[in-house]
């Protein structure tokens, strides 16, 4: 590690970030089962599927930009597709696809009537916001004996319980044991992240990114741009789904509460604090947020009388306000600036020292030097570095 | 010929709530073209005002509802305009986020308040009755009041110095500054007016439904398909809107279900839009307001 520094390799979040990111879900792959902590692994479980539906927004929004204020309805429709197949085939190979297959012929379906119509951003904000209010009030009032699937009932407000966890495939009788659901969610993560980033640096990611900032550019050189938006709404669809069949084996219960909007609404906040444009911000924005609202939570139910739904509307505004970019994108701007005026600073005392009387101004030259660090060994010497090898 | 003669009410009514949430929608969102995704929480808090006013205040209900509610509506919306909304103007998906964060403050600010308990104002004036069934008087009243809020509202944007002020600082701001209107005071009290009509819209509506702090969320929804759907004439198009939806509504709830009903509401929202991409009057009636 020393080796790497010395030799000038620096850590550069834009070349780096990818890796970073990934190895350390690598890593917590193989440390957090050591611990033999069940009820952290858990947690993680949780924090996982969780992460999941944040990357599904952190895509369509951020590199797509799609404004769907209903993410949560691919996460319940997933959730429920899980609940019901299960159900009624007793075994969880099939259901486990079929939670991301229902999402994405939902999304296809809602997706066709939006972007071949070609609605503005706002108009599919306010559409994805009344249907996933209708799936919600719709499902609710699902509790009647005649509302049913095959063999599963939908249960309306109460939700459906005690629902199969995963087995493997092909043998319904052997369950996975904690550790192994464990293993399972996070490679699933380490996928979908790692998944997410390649499409990106495909060329089917580019258009997409290109369809993005402008519409009217792309589809001129010759894309389609709604094709485009439809794929990436239903590929965010499929992922959202999947966190909702996860989220279903940690808690073995499903209720209509996972259309609910407090749900899509902490989604879009995830990627908005996080910051919009990135994968590894909502990562990020999602793991906070939930550690803020678990403890509001707690103090809520305490009668620490702060609700969640006050922080997270201040949140919200501020952050719209003052760091639109999110935390992600601004920290790296910030890093950016600090370069800058340290090359800056550095430059201007270099300059100064070489016109002191040689023997002088030592301390202020290596200062300089410190400063300037990286910038000597990878451009150069700095303006006014002059003849001092 | 009863049943006819109810339902035919009931579809009026239907309507006239469709209309009455679209009008501060219409011109906060239709005219000024800002997406308030607050304004179910402006509704909400018009109800609220209803509320205090008569239980704890002793204020006649018809003084709360008719002055004080979209008064105060009107200044909290003044408000919000200066700290936030005003920085975001021309800024369309952020404004929707940071008013959204807005109405999720306002539910806090209230169940703070008043905690996470349902409220109701009772419903004035009785009820009569038509053949074997009985309805409300308090809805054929509902029904008037749209229609005299909208008359009101034509004759304000047609007929007057402030009207024409309004509409045209909307369509070319750059030239309303040329000739010596301040755009951004014109914006102002634009929302102001159009947070004043949504507060009046839910004190009105509040003795129909019950009042909660998260009620605003069923409301902001059908309020923008409403306005959507509706399109560029924005008056004009949310009356033609609620026409089309509140007859859906109402049939489909009165066949199965009310829940049916809202889903088949979006259904329809969803296909028109597919039809007329750029709303109703997108199509037809382009001339009007």
């Amino acid at each position: 590690m020393t080796g790497l520094l010395a030799s000038g390799w620096k850590f550069d979040p834009n070349r780096h970030g990818t890796w970073a990111v990934a190895g350390t879900m690598i890593v917590l792959l193989f440390v957090l089962p050591v611990l033999e902590d069940p009820l952290l692994l858990l947690q993680v479980r949780y924090y996982v599927s969780m992460i999941i539906l944040a990357l599904s927004m952190a895509f369509i929004w951020g590199f797509g930009g799609i404004m769907c204020f209903g993410q949560s309805m691919f996460f319940g429709l997933g959730g429920y597709a899980y609940a019901i197949a299960v159900g009624n085939i007793g075994e969880s190979t099939a259901p486990f696809f079929l939670s991301m297959i229902i999402p994405a012929i939902f999304a296809a379906i809602l997706g066709y009537f939006m972007f071949f119509g070609r609605l503005n951003d706002v108009y599919v904000a306010v559409i994805t916001l009344a249907v996933t209010l209708a799936l919600y009030y719709f499902i609710n009032s699902t509790s009647g004996d005649e509302y049913k699937i095959g063999k599963a009932r939908l249960m309306g407000f109460n939700g459906i319980s005690s629902i199969r966890k995963f087995n493997w495939p092909g043998d319904p009788k052997s369950f996975l044991t904690a550790n192994e659901l464990f293993y399972f969610s996070m490679g699933l993560l380490l996928a979908t992240y790692l998944g997410l980033k390649v499409l990106l640096g495909s060329k089917f990611g580019r258009v997409v990114v290109a369809v993005k900032e402008n519409e009217l550019r792309a589809e001129l050189l010759g894309y389609d741009v709604r094709a485009y938006k439809l794929a990436v709404f239903v590929i965010g669809a499929a992922i959202a789904g999947l966190a909702g069949c996860l989220s279903i084996n940690y808690k073995n219960f499903i209720s209509p509460n996972a259309f609910h909007l407090a749900l899509a609404a902490q989604i879009i906040m995830w990627v908005l604090v996080g910051g919009v444009g990135t994968l590894f911000g909502p990562i990020v924005g999602c793991v906070v947020l939930l550690y803020v609202s678990f403890i509001l939570g707690t103090g809520a139910a305490s009668g620490g009388g702060m609700n969640t739904y006050f922080i997270f509307g201040l949140i919200v505004m501020i952050f719209v306000l003052v760091i639109p970019q999110g935390i992600v994108p601004t920290i790296r701007d910030w890093r950016e600036q600090i370069g800058r005026y340290r090359r800056m600073i550095g430059g201007g005392l270099l300059s100064l020292s070489d016109q002191l009387p040689a023997g002088h101004g030592e301390g202020m030259r290596n200062l300089a030097e410190r400063l300037i660090g990286v910038m000597k060994s990878e451009s150069g010497p700095a303006p006014g570095a002059g003849t001092k090898g | 010929m009863d049943l006819v003669g109810i339902q035919i009410i009931q579809v009026l009514s239907g309507i006239a709530t469709l209309a009455l949430m679209g009008a501060g929608l219409a011109v906060i969102f239709g005219m000024m073209r800002v997406i308030n995704f607050a304004h179910g929480e402006f509704m909400m808090l018009g109800g609220y005002v209803v509320i205090v006013c008569t239980e704890q205040l002793g204020i006649n209900l018809w003084v709360a509802m008719l002055i004080i509610a979209p008064i105060f509506v009107g200044l909290v919306g003044l408000v919000f305009e200066r700290i936030l909304i005003r920085f975001l103007y021309g800024r369309m998906i952020d404004t929707l986020i940071a008013t959204w964060g807005l109405s999720l403050f306002l539910i806090g600010v209230i169940t703070w308040i008043f905690g996470n308990v349902t409220k109701g104002v009772q419903t004035p004036l009785g009820s009569y009755s038509f053949g074997d069934y009985s309805e409300k008087t308090y809805t054929l009243v509902m029904i008037a009041f749209t229609i005299i809020i909208y008359i009101a509202i034509f004759a304000v944007l047609r007929r007057t110095k402030l009207g024409l002020i309004a509409r045209g600082t909307m369509q070319n701001p750059n030239q309303a500054s040329c000739l010596g209107i301040s755009p951004p005071r014109v914006y102002m009290i634009t929302f102001a007016i159009g947070a004043a009509l949504t507060g009046l819209a839910g004190a009105i509506l509040a003795p129909l439904n019950t009042v909660i702090p998260t009620i605003g969320v069923s409301y902001v929804a059908q309020a923008f398909i409403t306005v959507i759907t509706g399109g560029a004439a924005a008056f004009t198009g949310t009356v033609l809107a609620s026409g089309v939806f509140g007859t859906v509504r109402q049939i489909i709830s009165f066949e199965w279900t009310p829940i049916l009903g809202q889903v088949f509401l979006l259904i329809t929202a969803v296909i028109l839009l597919r039809i007329f991409p750029t709303g109703i009057t997108g199509r037809f009636f382009r001339r009007s307001t």
